[in-house]
């Protein structure tokens, strides 16, 4: 019998009127929250929007968010066979779903403009 | 249904627009500055967090003779004798050349270079007749580097930064290229930027494999832009494959090109499932030395996986178990706490390794300036094609993103003086806003399923080894994929909405995956990281150099005697 991680995923694009939404992902140790994320995208919903670049290296520093209420980088957090509930960082402006805006001000588009 | 509403269309001007904020970018950025230009530098994810510098772990080459006397041509006549005959040699005197001055100026803003008894340390990497690779400890090199040019790029008023813009198209009035339409991805909206010079620094296409040891914006991006926009392509067909990338057990947080410095520093074993080593019988006997280059190991590594003496994940074995535990310890303290949290003792047992996407030869035909075939169009770093030929020596990476971007930021500025009236771009962006404030179509397939679906494809039948057969697969495989696509985006005008980025990766993906596919198709032998099954054997007529072109919508590809 197959393991099974069960994301709770905190979806929408304002703070106050956000839904929880439940996947079930097939567990394999030594798999990362990201990979979970990942695998959601490419056979559920590519609609979940989350950012990320390095992927595995945790490199790029993009992946942050919340699990349980910690901030994790979805990277290096791993994958376990249970209830996991993953949320946009709590601190910083939400952009959509666990995509918030962590770069730094200057570095903003409307910012940035003339 | 809901109809959304369309985001309003914003506007911007600069000198110089900069695609890309990897090392290249960076670096381009800061000499266009320095030249007197305005510059905008974009990237479709953070300022200076994606793209493949940052991923870098160890060798950055360069003759400084800090170790043992050198000089430039050494370097040169390395990185000619790598590239299999098929260097661009301006390109590669340029890199080598040039390379002494950034590394030392990147030196004078910090990045750190490793040192020993006061002097800076270089480390022997295959294919150099000479220790010539300066890093930063410990697999800090590509962070490092990053950091530096920020802190740097930070130094410049005249340098806008912006993330999360994802160029669309370029831009082109009367034959030149006059700025660029990008996607906001964090607001949906589209934005029209004027630029008097465009540098396009993406860097390479890794992500079109389903292995590849660089981030998830390297999808070529630059090299569907350039040819849309009229500039030729070169050398498509050599992908490097990294012969060593990680395959087992499972690591977290972790490159998957870690493995290159413990082979730097430590020398490692290559054994097959019999525990033995095998690099010999493909003509490089390794002794202990870390001495085989990328295009020879990858090809041993899977004619091995073939045979049947792969490991159990279908790589080899890469083993340290014969290096004594402190030793260990001392080339890479932090790093060796960090495997024993993924349960890895490197003396107690090996890790399993196997090819690995790494790096792209081919890319945007450029002269010596970075100066592309369109006026208006530079280029920098690894979206440069022709410096290393059929294949890149070790260390080599890192140095052009460095030069070449510093070059690129100067002839910029050089053609920011000489453009005095900037052309409107109103009627060269209509096309493009209309496909990018275009509504999905009903029942969209899933993008991220399509993206997943060309990576297997490239990995199974574009990889190091290949036939007639595969490739003509893979082109099936392509041509089914881009009437999936379609003409109408997936997704819908809200912030941050993948499946819509996702239908522009994609739908550059698959043009460079057709160059990749085609270019290999029509060259019938086998070279440096381009290895036909069917045509084994360099042969002397193919000492040539491939040129793709878009003429159109279709490709065109032509052969031009190496320089």
């Amino acid at each position: 019998m197959s393991e099974i991680a069960t994301l709770k995923i905190w979806r929408g694009d304002d703070k106050k009127a956000g839904l929880w939404e439940t996947h079930e992902v097939p567990f394999e140790r030594g798999q990362s929250v990201l990979d979970g994320l990942r695998w959601i995208r490419a056979n559920r919903d590519p609609s979940l929007a989350i950012r990320f670049s390095c992927i595995n290296a945790n490199a790029c520093k993009e992946c942050m968010m919340e699990l349980d209420g910690t901030t994790i980088y979805a990277c290096t957090a791993r994958l376990e066979p249970r209830v996991m509930s993953l949320s946009p960082l709590s601190n910083k402006q939400l952009v959509r779903d666990l995509v918030t805006e962590i770069a730094p001000p200057g570095e903003r588009w409307p910012l940035a403009r003339k | 249904m809901v109809i959304e509403p369309k985001p309003e269309i914003m506007q911007a001007e600069t000198d110089v627009l900069v695609i890309g904020s990897g090392a290249a970018g960076m670096y381009a950025a800061i000499e266009a500055a320095r030249g007197g230009a305005s510059v905008l530098l974009l990237d479709r994810s953070l300022i200076g967090r994606g793209g493949a510098t940052v991923m870098a772990q160890m060798t950055v080459a360069v003759a400084l003779g800090a170790e043992t006397p050198d000089h430039w041509t050494h370097h040169f006549n390395d990185t000619l004798a790598a590239g299999r005959s098929l260097c661009n040699a301006p390109l590669a005197q340029l890199l080598c050349e040039e390379g002494v001055e950034c590394i030392l100026e990147m030196e004078d803003w910090g990045v750190g270079w490793a040192r020993k008894d006061g002097r800076i340390t270089q480390a022997m990497a295959p294919g150099h007749d000479r220790p010539r690779c300066v890093y930063v400890d410990f697999l800090s090199t590509g962070p490092a580097v990053s950091k530096t040019l920020r802190t740097a790029l930070h130094k410049h008023a005249g340098v806008r930064r912006a993330g999360d813009l994802c160029v669309i198209d370029l831009l082109k009035v009367d034959g030149e290229v006059t700025g660029a339409v990008a996607w906001h991805v964090g607001s949906g909206a589209p934005v029209v930027i004027s630029a008097k010079a465009t540098i396009v620094a993406t860097g390479g296409l890794t992500r079109l494999y389903r292995r590849n040891s660089a981030s998830a914006n390297m999808g070529g991006d630059g090299y569907a832009l350039a040819l849309r926009a009229g500039a030729p392509l070169i050398d498509m067909e050599f992908v490097q494959f990294f012969p060593i990338g990680h395959l087992a057990p499972r690591l977290i947080g972790m490159d998957p090109i870690m493995w290159d410095p413990f082979r730097y520093k430590l020398g490692g074993k290559l054994l097959n499932n019999r525990g033995e080593e095998f690099t010999q019988s493909y003509g490089v006997p390794e002794d202990g030395k870390y001495v085989v280059t990328r295009d020879v190991g990858t090809h041993a590594i899977l004619k091995e996986v073939e045979a049947g003496r792969g490991s159990p994940h279908g790589g080899v074995y890469l083993s340290f178990q014969h290096c004594p535990e402190a030793e260990l310890r001392a080339a890479f303290g932090p790093v060796i706490d960090r495997l024993a949290k993924n349960n890895i003792d490197l003396t107690k047992m090996p890790v399993e390794v196997a090819p690995i996407a790494h790096y792209h030869m081919g890319g945007i035909v450029a002269d010596a300036r970075m100066q592309t075939q369109v006026p208006g169009l530079l280029v920098a770093g690894e979206a440069v094609g022709g410096a290393n030929g059929a294949n890149r020596l070790s260390g080599n990476a890192i140095t052009e993103a460095l030069v070449f971007g510093r070059r690129a930021g100067r002839s910029a500025a050089e053609r920011v003086k000489e453009v005095h009236t900037q052309n409107s771009n109103d009627g060269s962006a209509r096309e493009v806003l209309d496909l990018l404030t275009r509504d999905a179509p009903q029942n969209a397939p899933n993008s991220a399923a399509m993206l997943q679906e060309l990576q297997a494809t490239m990995a199974d039948d574009v990889g190091p080894l290949r036939t007639k057969a595969k490739l003509e697969r893979a082109l099936a495989r392509i041509d089914a994929l881009d009437t999936m696509l379609g003409d109408c985006p997936f997704g819908g005008h809200r912030t941050f909405d993948l499946s819509r980025l996702e239908w522009f990766d994609l739908r550059n993906m698959l043009l460079v995956a057709r160059t990749v596919a085609q270019s290999a198709l029509a060259r019938p032998e086998s070279r440096g990281a381009h290895q036909r099954e069917d045509f084994p054997g360099m042969l002397p007529s193919w000492q040539a150099n491939q040129i793709v072109r878009l003429k159109g919508g279709k490709l065109d590809i032509a052969q031009v005697a190496a320089q």
